[in-house]
């Protein structure tokens, strides 16, 4: 955050949003912005008004001019707000610009696109098209976005997610898809293009970061209408005024109900709406997720279900051994030195985690392989069993049906005759029925067994553990809090599924999930008018992402996944998805703090502005300046300097966000209306009165 | 201000409160169509009506069907009207031999009472026949309430109703508001009515000799029916000119009372049927909240202003309040009461000068008038208003929780944000614009009795009032003119019919809508904070946009009083 802060204003920002704020001065790009271009309207209309009378000669032409200047002022500070937004954007675009244009491509000619084929030509890296397949040897940067059909290879992607490390891409799978202005650092590979020239990932990138493509949200268009309504109401209040004056037998000059009408309109909110939006999507993109638009940062606010895969999100991506649990009979010591055997040279990450736990629970230290004599059986998908064979002796764990089985086939004469062994193991029909019982015992609580054998004879079970991720309870309790519900997707049986669900403190589980079913959930959620939002990398989470209201792709991720999704997250990191809502809520947070700052801030204007206007017909009316401002001039220059310094002021708020705390709506509500709301009442009153002091002491009016 | 004075509008609080909850039930179960108490007796009148008139009852209807047949039943009715009066001479029940009604004065009458407004640019007793003031008046007394309680229903069903088309059926709903809600509170009404001394007959005026020998022509009529309606159904149109200030139109304190409760009993009612038929009461009572703190603040205003003498009045001597326009009998404190409530609800009816009061009492009648009438509100009229505000607090504040904004579980997007904002524009556009339109033009000019900011006043307070379909007149204004007549029909008709239809728009929009469970990142709108940010939103957006007409009316006057100045006459 620091970091942001101190980078919202720096001099490289400046200078181009400076120029901005003017250019932005054209009628065509204001008519966007309802309260501002009528602000436009007026201004003009009062220079040309002066410019006449200064021809002509006027009274009051020091006043009306500097009414006049904080009018263009005004203007000038919206639109340096959103100028600002847009520039820290386009700095990031600028750099990914020049990365694209200096790109070449080795495009295969050959017919075969496959290792054989090597005869290729070099072309514009924009001259591709899709379907076309290009090379990609170690030094260079891959061309275009597309899809790894053959080897693998190391790429480093700082170019698009910043990160230094390189990252490993290679065909099929769920790692296929590269992205181009990536460089890969080491081997080769052949990506077929799938991005047609202009819509790359780099190019809607750019075009998102300079907000060229930022089309206005749902809540936008309805903050919109809002505005102008409200703009229209006050030129009613303001139009009827002449008239209201005439019957009174006197005239107010246009200056003053161009003043007038100014400090009403929502002009804070009106400046600022489109610096918050863009500012909204800067924030996401420097959380390293890119949203394809501003209505799925928008719902990502929305989200009321939260779709979380199990591994890697909710758990470690491996499971760890936390206990062995031998069958009647067995010391505990010799299953965890069987098992410790049969794991160090498992090089799994569940193998080392066994070593660790013999270790720690019963100070068995690793024992030099080659010393014993043994050999590593590994792991295969036919015996799926690993073990250790050391002299005469064999050690095996596994799958528990598969280790009973092994077992039965055993000469009962040799039966654990391999080690010496002062213990009578249970009879084998026995300990297999215990061996299943303690098995089932560890899937009900959401664990996986590992049976272990030894010479024959079965010793016990490893309880192999999800690692729930430290922490991930209480971001959960807070997603609570937050009025979110959580529902966890995983492969594994109900009964797992449901132990993990417990201990991490999910709402709700999907367990033996299919894609058809994720995307059931999503609809079904849907149905009942909720928004759903989930992350994925596979080709098959492709249907379910795209029916997702927020739909997060893994960067790592298929070109399909990420085709379907609206958010890329080039982190990879699916537990952003909380962030990701946190910060849709804070830019839906902070429109509505501004406007209602905005609307309230019309109190205290009308106090300033009101007598001193009718001064001349009804001096009675002074009873109404609570404020004790020095001169009718004074009051009113006062109302339209604040109105104008205001959004000066907010420019830091608007971009940063209105910070976001998980209390549960009611609370919130109460601190912003207590900031925003009675805030923006009382705030003007002090600042208009601290800027008419001034105005009076520099003898302005 | 006396304790016996606070007192009166302690019990009159009580009364309206004690009410809602059996009135909203009984409500609730008629527009849900349900079996109620009078049901043997008038489910086979209603099945007759709809056989008769060829309605199927279960046929619902569209937002854009709900709101066709609303206007198609309102034109029918002003045409009905408008040839009533333009016809009474020639029609029978006319034993005073009153002449045609001017087509100017035709015009504004029909309108008025077709909008639920009740202007009354006419003289009662001097302008209309018996048959005119029956079937003409007091019929439309009855249906233009229906048909405001049949919006605020077909809204209530937007809220209430999930991914529906329909809203219901505006003939079922029309029927039933008058059938089973306003006819039989009336009967009961009139008896008590009639029973405190408040003629009800058919026979012509009665000629007496006063103790001088001179002849006078006291003026009597179905009087006691017609007032039951006009206070039920928030009309406010009187049989008398004076209204309710008029001793055959308000014989007694306890009428009084009953009159008073009897203007805010169905408004409120309607909100509890709000929170029933969304399925918590709590929301009803927390709209029924907001509206308790702007009436109880507005009393107070009010009884403080009138009960004790400021500025002018102090120095010229006068002790003990305002007395100026008031009926002794009824005293300052039920006077002040009486102008609120009539002026928080749409009804209109007076039993004082509102010209009279002070510059900040009689503010007050103006600025709840100004804020679209939306505390309790005329019937019906009342609610939906409300729940326009509603729909932009939620809209502004609710954002500010970090979600699209939600009001019951309905999301509040840029069609219900547009719709409301129309419902809210057209009520300045009319009461600054004509007012505006008046104080330049010579016809209006020529309107007000007094000069410098009262008279402004009475100009505005009639727009005001014309817009808001109050029909309560602040007096002193010569209103049946051509041009007044014409101007303030325009305002009541739009400012009827355009809040009318965007607010069935909004229903029909949010009918359509799937209801979203509530959750913990919901924002909670049944609490003190939801009340105070509805109060806030009335008083900021509904109100603010009047303070410069409110400075150059009342608010000068008030100062200029204070500083012991006053208005040369004329001019």
């Amino acid at each position: 955050m620091s970091r942001q802060t101190r980078s919202l204003f720096s001099a490289a920002l400046l200078g181009p949003a400076l120029l901005g704020s003017v250019r932005k001065l054209d009628p065509r790009s204001l008519i966007r912005n309802p309260v501002l271009f009528v602000v436009e309207v007026v201004a003009a209309l009062t220079t040309v008004l002066f410019v006449r009378d200064l021809i002509a000669g006027g009274a009051d032409l020091a006043f009306s001019g500097q009414i006049i200047l904080w009018l263009w002022f005004t203007l000038l500070f919206a639109n340096f707000a959103e100028a600002l937004a847009e520039g820290r954007g386009k700095a990031q675009a600028e750099a990914l610009r020049r990365t694209r244009t200096e790109m070449t491509a080795k495009r295969l000619t050959g017919r075969d696109p496959g290792p054989s084929g090597r005869a290729y030509e070099t072309v514009p890296g924009t001259s591709l098209r899709v379907g076309d397949v290009v090379l990609v040897e170690a030094g260079d940067l891959i061309p275009s976005d597309g899809e790894v059909i053959a080897g693998v290879a190391s790429v480093n992607e700082a170019a698009i997610t910043g990160e230094s490390a390189p990252v490993i891409r290679e065909s099929g799978g769920d790692r296929s898809a590269v992205t181009g202005g990536t460089q890969v650092l080491s081997d080769e590979i052949r990506v077929r293009i799938t991005a047609a020239p202009g819509s790359t990932f780099v190019d809607r990138m750019i075009a998102l970061v300079e907000g060229a493509s930022r089309q206005k949200t749902p809540n936008e268009i309805a903050l919109n209408i809002l505005l102008a309504g409200l703009t229209l109401v006050f030129v009613f209040a303001v139009a009827s005024i002449p008239s209201f004056a005439s019957y009174a037998g006197g005239a107010i000059p246009v200056i003053l109900l161009v003043a007038l009408f100014v400090t009403l309109i929502p002009t804070t909110i009106g400046a600022l709406l489109s610096a918050i939006g863009i500012a909204g999507m800067d924030r996401l993109v420097r959380f390293n997720v890119l949203a394809m638009s501003g209505r799925a940062v928008e719902a990502a606010g929305d989200v009321d279900t939260l779709l979380l895969d199990k591994t890697g999100t909710i758990t470690l991506g491996n499971r760890q051994a936390t206990e062995f649990r031998p069958v009647r009979g067995v010391p505990e010591l010799d299953l965890a030195d069987a098992a410790q055997l049969a794991s160090l040279a498992d090089e799994t990450p569940e193998g080392r985690s066994i070593v660790v736990l013999a270790k720690e629970a019963y100070g068995l230290r690793a024992r030099d392989m080659a010393g014993l004599n043994a050999t590593f059986v590994p792991f295969s998908a036919q015996s799926r069993m690993s073990g250790v064979d050391l002299d005469g002796s064999s050690i095996r764990k596994g799958a528990v049906e598969a280790v009973i089985a092994s077992v039965t086939g055993w000469p009962a004469a040799t039966r654990g005759s391999g080690a010496a062994l002062a213990y009578r193991p249970a009879a084998e029909p026995e300990a297999s029925g215990e061996i299943r019982a303690i098995a089932e015992a560890i899937a009900r609580a959401g664990g996986t067994p590992l049976a272990v054998a030894r010479d024959g004879r079965l010793l016990g079970v490893v309880h192999l553990k999800d690692i729930v991720k430290g922490g991930i309870r209480e971001r959960f309790a807070e997603l609570r809090r937050m009025g979110i519900r959580t529902v966890m997707i995983t492969g594994d049986n109900p009964v797992a599924a449901a132990a993990i669900a417990a201990e991490a403190g999910v709402d709700d589980f999907l367990a033996q999930a299919t894609p058809e079913d994720k995307l059931a959930l999503i609809r079904g959620e849907q149905a009942q008018g909720k928004l759903v939002a989930m992350c994925g990398d596979g080709t098959n989470d492709a249907p379910a992402l795209a029916q997702a209201d927020v739909g997060v792709a893994m960067n790592t991720g298929t070109v399909a996944a990420r085709e379907a999704g609206n958010m890329v997250d080039l982190d990879s990191d699916p537990t952003k998805l909380i962030e990701i809502v946190g910060i849709g809520k804070q830019l839906l947070m902070t429109r509505g703090a501004l406007t209602t700052f905005s609307i309230a801030n019309d109190v205290a204007k009308y106090f300033a502005v009101l007598p001193a206007m009718f001064l001349t017909l009804y001096p009675q009316l002074q009873a109404l300046n609570v404020m004790g401002l020095a001169s009718p001039q004074s009051a009113i220059l006062s109302a339209v300097i604040f109105n104008a310094l205001i959004i000066v002021a907010l420019i830091p708020l608007a971009l940063r966000g209105v910070a976001y705390r998980a209390v549960g709506a009611a609370a919130l509500l109460r601190r912003n209306l207590l900031i925003y709301g009675l805030g923006g009442v009382l705030a003007p009153f002090a600042g208009i009165k601290l800027i008419d002091m001034a105005l009076t002491a520099l003898h302005l009016a | 201000m006396t304790l016996n004075g606070w007192m009166q509008i302690a019990l009159y609080g009580a009364l309206v409160l004690a009410l809602v909850k059996p009135l909203g039930l009984y409500m609730t179960r008629v527009f849900n169509g349900e079996r109620t108490l009078l049901s043997p007796l008038l489910a086979p009148v209603e099945r007759g009506l709809y056989r008769a008139s060829g309605i199927d009852s279960a046929q619902e209807q569209t937002w854009l069907g709900y709101a066709g047949a609303m206007i198609v039943f309102n034109l029918l009715g002003f045409v009905l009207l408008y040839a009533l009066l333009r016809l009474q001479a020639v029609l029978p029940l006319n034993p005073a031999d009153q002449a045609a009604v001017a087509p100017d004065l035709a015009f504004n009458t029909a309108t008025s009472f077709v909008t639920n407004t009740n202007w009354q640019s006419y003289g009662g007793e001097t302008t209309l026949s018996y048959l005119s003031q029956m079937l003409g008046l007091t019929h439309q007394n009855f249906v233009s309430a229906a048909s405001g309680i049949a919006v605020a229903v077909a809204l209530i069903r937007g809220f209430s109703r999930a991914s529906s088309r329909t809203l219901g059926s505006f003939w079922v709903d029309l029927t039933r508001a008058t059938l089973y809600v306003l006819l039989p509170a009336c009967m009961v009404l009139t008896l008590v009515l009639v029973s405190q001394g408040m003629p009800q007959t058919l026979r012509p005026s009665v000629e007496a000799i006063t103790l001088e020998g001179a002849r006078q022509t006291i003026a009597v009529g179905p009087v006691a029916s017609q007032v039951a309606i006009k206070m039920l159904g928030t009309n406010g149109g009187g049989f008398f000119n004076a209204n309710a200030a008029h001793p055959f139109e308000n014989p007694t304190a306890l009428s009084n009372l009953l009159q008073m409760v009897a203007i805010f009993a169905i408004g409120a009612a309607l909100t509890n049927v709000f929170g029933r038929m969304v399925g918590d009461e709590r929301q009803g009572w927390a709209i029924l909240a907001a509206m308790g703190v702007l009436f109880v603040a507005g009393v107070a205003v009010t009884y403080w202003a009138e009960a004790n003498a400021h500025g002018v009045l102090a120095q010229l001597g006068l002790t003990g309040g305002n007395m100026e326009g008031k009926e002794v009998r009824f005293g300052i404190a039920a006077s002040a009461l009486f102008a609120v409530i009539t002026t928080a609800a749409s009804c209109g009816a007076v039993n004082a000068m509102h010209d009279s009061f002070t510059a900040l009492g009689g503010l007050v009648p103006l600025l709840n008038m100004q804020l679209g009438e939306v505390i309790v509100g005329g019937v019906g009229a009342g609610l939906y208003g409300m729940l326009v505000f509603v729909v932009v607090a939620i809209f502004v504040a609710g954002l500010m929780v970090g979600r699209t904004p939600e009001y019951l579980g309905k999301k509040i997007e840029a069609r219900e944000v547009k719709m409301a904002m129309l419902g809210i524009l057209c009520l300045p556009l009319m009461m600054l614009g004509f007012t505006a339109l008046a104080t330049v033009l010579p016809a209006g000019l020529a309107g007000p009795a007094n000069a410098g900011p009262h008279g402004f006043s009475e100009i505005l307070y009639a727009y005001s009032s014309a817009a808001a379909n109050n029909g309560s007149a602040f007096g002193g204004l010569t209103a049946n003119t051509p041009f007044y007549n014409a101007t303030l029909a325009v305002a009541m008709l739009v400012g009827r019919f355009f809040v009318k239809i965007p607010v069935l728009a909004i229903a029909g929009s949010l009918a359509r809508k799937p209801t979203l469970p509530a959750s913990a990142g919901t924002f909670p709108t049944h609490g003190g904070l939801f009340v105070g940010l509805l109060v806030g939103v009335v008083l900021i957006i509904g109100g603010l946009t009047f303070f410069p007409s409110l400075a150059l009316g009342p608010l000068v006057e008030h100062f200029a009083g204070a500083a012991g100045q006053t208005f040369a006459a004329g001019g």
